[in-house]
């Protein structure tokens, strides 16, 4: 297999005023393609730091992050900027869609961005097909504020994957929902993950990160921990499991 | 290609959203803009009454006034009783060759009455040949002649505003019209000319023959000027040598001593007058630059005002790969867009305004098409430079920052 991350001795030091903070001191790691990787650990531990790199958001002060086998920190703006939009698929802790722009639309983004020049109404097909994979093609009309929390965040994963990146980001894509939305969500990443896709998320929820195959445990900028899981929870059995119980109590019908 | 059209798409979004900061942001362009469309109709419309009004001056004419205009910049009078006189007049006509025809006059202001209307008006005396000589055409009735003038009858001929504000409603012709209570009757009407470049109505006049003049109503015994056609353009400066000598002369200037005469040639005056317009022309030129830098700085700083705001945004775009260029060219595209419905309002209100001076002043204004092409260009000029600066400062952007900005 090949290493589609290799992290290597990697440092972000933020320069604030005169205190410098080390937010990821040193952290090596190799993810392969395919692989389905959570990274857990207390706030402020650097994972939203991490995962910037990850997601050529940020550069790292010091050390090497290949990806693919190309050192992305040689690499310029627009390069960066190709990069973000051809091969990663990048899900933001708050959602991050334009407001006042409607679901479609704001999937309809990165292709705006995309060198395969696709045709508008090539542009709108696939737009709704990501859209129909989170199981929303019928909000496409809607703007941000007119849907839910979930439903947002199921907008930001079509973003994610409307350009068909080798790599899925996601920086805790639960972190503001309920748990049965929280299940569907990781539904549908368990399903990408099956059909090849590498997924790398950041959750400090530790039943959600029970859903991926890998975890990884950062503290004070260093990973201390690096284990696959072992009961790994299949979200269609679980949210059954939850309708049942949900039933039981007369919480839905 | 797609890329510029989904860009233009977003920019014209953005402003829509914003439609009355968008309007009043145009507001400096549009008055710009309008400026220029509206200096060039009236520049076009002042040179062309310029031109009409030199060549109402008649053609090949020479002027000779009363006074110097050079001594020491003052003179005495234009117009006014000064040091010609008639034997002058007569010298002029009877000696030098290649002159064709001669108006001696003689210019004042007076209170003129009829029946219980009162006006206070131009009263010009000149010859009959003055009307043949300004190409001036009696639309009705008819002029006087040089019978008139020999015996000096209180006779007249009128401009169209005296028509209209002595004898409203009335057939003016035949009527009397009593000047400094002096009666004279009423012989024609001229052909209306409207408004001069300087804003005076050139109709409100009357003209009565020179010696009329003279001796009835200023009780002079002087002409105020003397106008001299040439029989063609070629001779207007020898005639004007000629009228020089011919005057120091008759006036027994020794050599040496300034002229108590002036004499102009119809081109200096001409140039006179376009010098006058190109004058003005630079002025409005002037403050349309003024308008049109303000108002690009007020798109460049609502644009400013936009990137800042929209920070978020353009955090969003560059983390979905839109490259520093993208986010460039979409606010300069939208900066531009401002600039151009500024420059679009701008050229159909300098129609407007140029449109509303023309019925007022019945000038013919005009503006060139190739001005409308200009106004545009130099609109989308406005927008890009003073879009560049917020645009860059847009997309030199770091993604995480702008992503982080609150
Ligand atoms: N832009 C910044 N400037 C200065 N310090 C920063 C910046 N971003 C993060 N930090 C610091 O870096 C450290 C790691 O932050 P990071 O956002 O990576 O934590 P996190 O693990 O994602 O926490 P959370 O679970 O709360 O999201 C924190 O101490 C934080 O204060
Ligand atoms: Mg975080």
């Amino acid at each position: 297999m090949n290493a589609v991350i290799q992290l290597q001795e990697v440092h972000k030091i933020y320069h604030t005023g005169s205190v410098d903070v080390h937010a990821v001191r040193g952290v090596s790691a190799e993810i392969q393609a395919g692989e389905f990787v959570a990274i857990m650990g207390a706030s402020g531990s650097g994972k939203s730091t991490l995962m910037n790199i990850i997601g050529c958001l940020d550069r790292s002060t010091k050390g090497h992050y290949l990806l693919d086998g190309t050192d992305v920190s040689q690499l310029n703006r627009d390069a960066l900027a190709d990069i973000r939009n051809q091969k990663i698929g990048f899900i933001f802790q708050g959602f991050n869609l334009l407001s006042r722009t409607s679901a479609l639309e704001n999937v309809e983004l990165p292709m705006l961005y995309s060198k395969d020049h696709l045709s508008g109404r090539e542009q709108r097909e696939r737009a709704t097909n990501a859209l129909g994979t989170v199981g929303l093609a019928e909000r496409a009309d809607h703007h941000p504020n007119q849907l839910s929390g979930g439903q947002q965040q199921r907008v930001a994963i079509a973003r994610a994957l409307v350009n068909q990146p080798a790599l899925l980001l996601a920086d805790e894509p639960t972190g503001n929902l309920d748990s049965q939305t929280s299940i569907e969500i990781m539904g549908v990443f368990q399903s990408l993950n099956e059909k090849g896709m590498t997924i790398v998320m950041v959750t400090h929820e530790l039943d959600i990160a029970r859903y991926t195959k890998r975890n990884l445990i950062m503290r004070d900028g260093r990973i201390v921990s690096d284990t696959p899981v072992a009961q790994r929870l299949n979200a269609e059995t679980e949210l059954r499991a939850l309708r049942d119980a949900q039933q039981a109590v007369k919480l839905t019908v | 290609m797609r890329r510029i059209l989904a860009t233009l798409k977003i920019a014209g979004r953005a402003l829509r959203r914003n439609k009355l900061r968008t309007l009043l942001t145009t507001l400096g362009m549009i008055i710009g803009v309008g400026a220029v469309i509206a200096m060039v109709g009236i520049g076009n419309g002042a040179k062309s009454q310029i031109e009409a009004q030199i060549a109402s001056m008649g053609q090949n004419v020479v002027l000779v006034f009363s006074g110097s205009f050079s001594r020491g910049g003052v003179r005495s009078g234009w117009g006014g009783a000064g040091t010609l006189t008639i034997d002058d007049s007569e010298g002029i006509l009877r000696e030098i060759p290649g002159v064709v025809a001669v108006s001696p006059e003689i210019r004042t202001r007076a209170q003129i009455a009829a029946g219980s209307q009162n006006w206070n008006t131009s009263i010009q005396g000149e010859s009959p040949e003055y009307f043949d000589i300004r190409q001036w055409p009696i639309i009705t009735g008819s002029s006087f002649t040089a019978q008139d003038v020999r015996s000096a009858n209180k006779v007249a001929v009128i401009g169209k505003t005296i028509a209209d504000q002595l004898f409203p409603g009335e057939d003016p012709i035949g009527q009397v019209v009593r000047v400094k209570n002096v009666p004279f009757i009423i012989l024609g009407m001229l052909t209306p000319k409207g408004l001069s470049v300087q804003g005076q109505d050139q109709d409100d006049l009357i003209i009565v023959p020179y010696t009329s003049a003279m001796k009835r109503v200023q009780r002079v015994t002087t002409l105020g000027s003397i106008i001299v056609q040439a029989a063609k353009p070629t001779l207007l400066n020898p005639v004007q040598q000629q009228i020089i000598e011919l005057l120091r002369q008759n006036h027994k200037i020794t050599p040496g001593k300034d002229d108590d005469f002036t004499v102009r040639n119809q081109q200096e005056i001409a140039e006179m007058a376009t010098a006058q317009s190109k004058t003005m022309t630079l002025l409005l030129a002037a403050i349309a630059m003024v308008s049109l830098v303000v108002g690009g700085i007020g798109i460049m700083n609502i644009m400013l005002v936009s990137v800042t705001e929209r920070t978020r945004e353009i955090g969003i775009r560059m983390a979905i790969g839109a490259r520093g260029r993208d986010i460039l060219l979409q606010f300069l595209i939208e900066a531009v867009t401002l600039s151009l419905i500024g420059g679009i309002l701008g050229i159909g209100s300098g129609f407007g305004v140029s449109k509303l001076i023309a019925a007022k002043t019945s000038w013919p204004t005009l503006v060139p098409s190739e001005w409308v092409v200009y106004a545009f260009l130099v609109s989308a000029s406005v927008g890009i430079f003073f879009g560049f600066y917020p645009a860059r400062k847009a997309s030199q952007l770091d993604p995480i920052d702008a992503l982080r900005y609150e």
